[in-house]
């Protein structure tokens, strides 16, 4: 069974000029125990299909579809059963680590909070748990340090505290949402070190939020590609990156300058990305597109196999006129 | 290529007072070296890619460069004149030749002007007696050149996304016909679409107009592609200077070493095989850094030596130098 089973995923927002809808029938499954990342420029609706799933969406957005989490429906589950779960089975981290921590209070009663609200633990106990983990994300000097403030901390730090309090109460799924572009590539490097390792020790899954094609390289088993509010393309990472089979992804890829490789001139994407205001007929890439046809700008495409091994692809265009 | 110099930096340093919490009206302020000692040589032309971690005084480089904060010592040479001793109004002259693009797009421009005074203010400021039909001729040139429709003239910034404010911000640029042009972070808000747009149109200009770049930027990647040299930066001090393909074929110090293997490759069969040299530990504070060679504290290959003889920066190769005791 999967871990987590998403179908037909929509997030609208209402806003004063109309409504957005930033997510559009998004279908995914996730095994348990593997990294799964979605990419996207910004706007994409990388970050919406998360909060879509687990109900953290703006007060003006709404979800539909279906997510099931170990086989049990979660999408709009009143707030109080879902705290349950984002508590003990779903964990989140985000980009700015100073913006999760509360500044006046200091990381030990930050901490020890989860675990006494959460499972009920004593005071003691919460704090020798949250001193251990910790340790577990590699803060040196735990015991002294975590009677700091967040100020305290350097900014790779903070995002280690924040992995650590992530982790309290043993999530079966951590989302991580673009833990480390505020970081610099050293630490970065540090983070996503330490998150590998981490989801061997702790046996979870993660979805990695993340527009860094090299993070996603390095890190993940499987990955979504979004584009406008859908999927472009899914699978196993090593098959995309080797066979990338949707227009969308083929730019994106060839956009990033190498530095193991020196490539005359970068390929560009001419255009712009969309205005979900007014999101489009058909495919959401087709204006941006080399290869469109007048298919695209009516239907959108579906997920359709682009190969074995669970290798899909939402395009009009057949794989061999693209490769 | 033109091999004389256009601008020529001799041991610029830059201190900053930063006085702590507490400290009472009296106490003396603490000096922060922000830039510490940092020369190199530009030709037209060519692209100096300048990389390094957040706060190691790339930003301030460019800064004191074009004397938006004071240097404390040093020289700036550009075309035979040294600026840093120059008053203001006698840098003034100069000023037009040397022009900066920015991080943040929409905040460098001023959001109650529409983007036709935008591009027009430089020209507007250094010959205000450039007759209003020449000065709109030279805005649609200008636009005309970064991609812009010129039709877009009375728009507003808002009104643009982030990959066309950065072209408005290079149009701004160029419209004094500058011979060199210091980019701080120009792509670090774009998505990498939007980049490769604004990277392909900084080289074309550059070989239309034989500019010389300053390219600032935290992504090695991005660096190495642009750049035709690349000096790396750690807390305000150079650690190596080289050709951008030896930087990354030889890296000297271990410092660019380490940067190097963390910079992620978009191809998971390297990626997931490569050897990874992490630093570990954080940056030191720069109002108190290590004695003797500033990297030894996070360095794998630091010896006594390191804390107590500061690394004299010196040529390894040809167009190489690099601040070790111990270099590859």
């Amino acid at each position: 069974m999967s871990l987590i089973d998403v179908k037909n995923l929509k997030v609208e927002f209402e806003t004063a000029d109309g409504i957005v809808s930033a997510v559009n029938n998004v279908n995914f499954s996730m095994d348990e125990g593997k990294i799964l990342a979605i990419v996207g420029e910004s706007g994409s609706g990388k970050s919406q299909t998360v909060f879509g799933m687990t109900g953290l969406l703006d007060h003006n957005g709404s979800a539909t579809g279906s997510v099931k989490f170990e086989g049990k429906e979660i999408l709009n589950l009143s707030n109080q059963k879902l705290n349950q779960i984002r508590a003990e089975k779903i964990a989140m981290i985000f980009q700015d680590p100073m913006t999760s921590l509360n500044p006046y209070v200091r990381v030990s009663e930050q901490m020890t909070e989860v675990l006494i609200h959460h499972q009920g633990v004593s005071k003691s106990d919460a704090l020798k748990q949250s001193i251990s983990m910790l340790d577990a994300v590699r803060i040196p000097d735990a015991s002294n340090r975590i009677r700091m403030y967040p100020h305290e901390f350097s900014g790779g730090m903070r995002q280690r505290v924040m992995i650590a309090m992530s982790l309290l109460c043993h999530p079966k799924l951590l989302i991580a949402d673009e833990p480390t572009t505020a970081l610099d590539v050293t630490v970065q490097a540090q983070i996503m070190k330490l998150l590998a390792d981490l989801q061997k020790d702790f046996g979870m899954s993660i979805i990695l939020i993340t527009h860094d094609l090299g993070v996603v390289a390095g890190s993940s088993d499987d990955m979504l590609v979004m584009y406008g509010g859908e999927i472009m393309e899914i699978g196993k990472t090593e098959n995309i990156y080797a066979s990338p089979t949707h227009p969308y992804t083929q730019g994106l890829m060839s956009a990033v300058p190498r530095l193991d490789d020196s490539e005359e001139r970068l390929v560009t994407i001419p255009g712009n990305p969309p205005n979900m205001m007014k999101a489009p007929e058909g495919c959401p890439f087709a204006p941006r597109c080399n290869y469109s046809i007048d298919k695209c700008n009516s239907e959108s495409p579906i997920l359709v196999k682009a190969s074995n091994d669970d290798h899909f692809r939402a395009c009009h265009v057949s794989k061999e006129k693209i490769l | 290529m033109n091999n004389q110099p256009i601008l020529e930096v001799k041991n610029l340093k830059v201190n900053f007072d930063v006085s702590s919490e507490g400290d009472m009206p009296w106490t003396k302020a603490k000096k922060l070296q922000a830039v510490n000692d940092i020369s190199f040589s530009l030709s037209a032309g060519e692209t100096l890619g300048v990389v390094g971690e957040s706060g190691c005084g790339k930003s301030t480089l460019a800064r004191a460069i074009v004397k938006m904060v004071p240097a404390e010592a040093g020289e700036v040479i550009w075309l035979g004149n040294d600026l840093l001793g120059l008053s203001h109004s006698e840098t003034r002259p100069y000023r037009k030749q040397i022009q900066m693009i920015f991080q943040d797009p929409l905040a460098s421009l001023n959001p109650r002007m529409n983007i036709g005074e935008i591009i027009a203010e430089p020209l507007r400021t250094h010959y205000p007696k450039t007759p209003e039909a020449d000065v709109q001729a030279r805005v649609i040139d200008v636009m005309n050149k970064v991609g812009l429709l010129d039709n877009l003239m009375n728009r507003y910034p808002h009104e643009f996304s982030g990959g066309q404010c950065q072209r408005i911000g290079i149009a701004r640029a160029l419209i004094l016909k500058p011979k060199l042009i210091i980019c701080d972070e120009p792509v670090s808000a774009l998505d990498v679409s939007i980049q490769a747009q604004v990277v392909n149109l900084l080289m074309d200009l550059q070989e239309e107009m034989k500019l010389a770049l300053i390219f600032i930027a935290h992504d090695l990647s991005v660096v190495k592609h642009i750049s035709t040299k690349i000096m790396v930066l750690y807390l305000g001090n150079m650690v190596e200077l080289a050709k951008s393909d030896d930087i990354y074929k030889s890296p000297s110090h271990p410092y660019t070493q380490a940067l190097i293997s963390a910079v992620p490759i978009p191809d998971p069969n390297v990626e997931k095989n490569k050897d990874l040299i992490l630093i570990e530990g954080d940056l030191p504070s720069p109002i108190n850094p290590p004695s003797g060679c500033v990297f030894r504290t996070r360095c794998q290959k630091a010896q006594e030596v390191c804390a107590l003889e500061k690394p004299e920066f010196k040529g390894i190769a040809q167009d190489h130098s690099v601040a070790c005791h111990f270099h590859d």
